[in-house]
């Protein structure tokens, strides 16, 4: 199994954090991991991309062109990165702000709402796990036991009472990921 | 016990010299390196180990406080990038002249000048023709993973006290802010001054007995003939290096017909490369080399009888490239690709490369017809 993940959006978002917390995940679960964050003239302008590889095998480049999974949180980010799925690939997004939705039918398109369920939770910070949620159902690559267990690795020891808010939020992600059909009229490979 | 962490390379690099038992530091903050300083000031190194961490007024007066604690016969290192290790040189040739045993590390970011803090290889001609002035080298390791980053400081201590001669750690910015999985090993005593005083008093400051006569670290020889047999015990030095510790990785070089050369990041991209490669039944191998001096000469040399075509993937303009045409000695197409200005490769370019300058040039001279599309 290796499965390479780009994760884009504005930086502050909580990109990097969930990069971080997916490649724990993947220690926890005997994997080989690699987390690198963006690099090159893509940085200008505030986003903030990372791309992280879980492997069974060596991982070669950490940098990548084309991945398995593209989770994209802004317009930028999905100008940049829907071409960079490949084709049978997993695209999952944010509509919120999102004017030009995905057009592509040659991969899987997923919505999450995660700024809408994470500001109905009460905390917009917790964003990126409802967003982390959606894509393990999608993708059970790591099981949830172990993305916990990769929580209260990393985390100091003063956050882990906001480890079943991250559990709750992974859930609620979990329970409202949903499929996104391409208009024909918008449709292309 | 060894434990699994996810860090950063210039982080796992710094907890291995804590582990390591080594004595002091000495640096200067620059990105894309600044995470190592930081990391071993959070530690309270003092508090741990004893060992010192200072943070110098400028890369200059960190590269000469290596130069007065190596004399004392302590484990010390430094770590800054591109501009500041060019700084560095002054002091790295009189520590390498004065046959003293120490650990540099760049983190390499693109330049001529401030450049940028994206990732580079630009200082290959830095580290492996000399940097400084005279007649030396620095056995330079080039690690391609957050696990060598943090292997290579042991490995890099060993080789500096097995010769009394400066390493370098040549990493870039990708490989020291990237993270990944890393196997840290168990914390090692320091040495006592016992300790000290038995593995290096024959030449260190350690403090003079009765017994022994006065230890001088000098890189000064006025008389031209002891000058002289200095340089030639350097080059000993050097010559032993070539003999026992060059270190290289071969990649499905076997059957290979077209051979990639990349070392440290290059080496990763170029690996997937050569994955893709295969995958479209185009036999290509890695030679990887480990270490940059000594350079795996022999083995480049003997797989020019095996392929038709060598590329060189490098982060600058076209550095190690000469060393593997001076290595073939001509016998088949060498050539160069690489990104500057702190753009990294894609597997994808390198390929686009390969078939470019190698495949189909090579075809041109060989075979006059394109055998192959890899992309």
């Amino acid at each position: 199994m290796t499965e390479e993940i780009i994760i884009a959006g504005f930086g502050g978002q909580g990109v990097l954090s969930m990069g971080k917390i997916l490649a724990y995940s993947g220690i926890m679960q005997d994997k080989e991991v690699s987390w690198m964050p963006s690099y090159g003239p893509e940085m200008r302008g505030g986003t903030a991309n990372v791309t992280v590889i879980l492997s069974d095998d060596r991982i070669s480049s950490p940098y990548l062109k084309v991945f398995d999974t593209a989770i994209i949180l802004n317009q930028q980010s999905m100008d940049k990165f829907e071409e960079s799925v490949k084709p049978g690939g997993i695209l999952v997004y944010d509509p919120n702000g999102i004017t030009h939705h995905p057009t592509r039918t040659d991969i899987k398109i997923f919505q999450i709402n995660g700024s809408k369920l994470a500001a109905e939770m009460g905390n917009k910070k917790i964003f990126n796990m409802v967003v982390m949620g959606a894509f393990l159902k999608i993708k059970p690559i790591v099981k949830l036991e172990n993305v916990l267990a990769g929580l209260k690795k990393s985390l100091p020891e003063r956050y882990h009472h906001l480890i079943p808010l991250n559990e709750k939020a992974m859930k609620i992600g979990m329970n409202n990921v949903t499929p996104y059909q391409v208009a024909s009229q918008f449709a292309h490979n | 016990m060894s434990e699994l962490k996810l860090m950063k390379g210039n982080e796992a690099l710094a907890e291995a010299a804590i582990r390591a038992g080594v004595d002091a530091y000495f640096g200067y903050p620059i990105t894309p390196q600044t995470e190592l300083i930081e990391y071993l000031m959070s530690q309270k190194t003092e508090e741990r180990t004893g060992m010192v961490c200072l943070q110098a007024e400028s890369e200059i007066a960190a590269i000469n406080m290596v130069y007065g604690a190596a004399s004392t016969g302590k484990k010390v290192f430094t770590s800054s990038s591109s501009p500041g290790v060019s700084l560095k040189q002054e002091g790295i040739s009189y520590i390498a002249g004065a046959e003293l045993p120490a650990v540099i590390v760049n983190v390499v970011r693109g330049g001529p000048g401030l450049g940028t803090i994206q990732p580079s290889q630009a200082d290959y001609f830095q580290s492996v023709k000399g940097g400084g002035h005279g007649d030396y080298k620095l056995y330079v390791l080039a690690p391609s993973s957050v696990q060598e980053m943090s292997d290579f400081v042991e490995d890099a201590f060993d080789i500096a006290f097995k010769y009394n001669a400066p390493v370098l750690i040549l990493s870039d910015g990708l490989i020291g802010q990237m993270m990944e999985k890393v196997e840290l090993k168990p914390q090692q005593k320091r040495r006592t001054d016992a300790e000290v005083i038995a593995q290096c008093g024959s030449w260190a400051t350690t403090g003079k007995t009765k017994d022994r006569e006065r230890n001088i670290i000098t890189s000064l020889d006025l008389q031209s003939e002891k000058m002289e047999a200095r340089v030639h015990r350097l080059l000993k030095k050097y010559e032993q290096m070539e003999k026992e510790d060059l270190r290289f990785e071969k990649i499905n070089c076997d059957d290979a017909e077209y051979l990639i050369v990349a070392y440290g990041s290059s080496a990763r991209i170029a690996q997937k490369a050569v994955e893709i490669a295969r995958s479209k039944g185009v036999k290509v191998g890695l030679l990887r080399p480990i270490t940059l001096f000594p350079f795996p000469k022999k083995q480049l040399f003997d797989l020019a009888d095996q392929v038709k075509g060598i590329l060189s993937v490098e982060l600058n303009a076209g550095q190690m490239v000469e060393d593997v045409k001076l290595s073939t000695e001509f016998k088949v197409p060498v050539e160069h690709f690489g990104r500057t200005g702190g753009i990294i490769h894609t597997p994808e370019e390198i390929l686009e490369a390969l078939e470019q300058k190698i495949i189909n040039n090579g075809s041109i001279r060989h075979h006059k017809t394109r055998e192959s599309s890899i992309l």
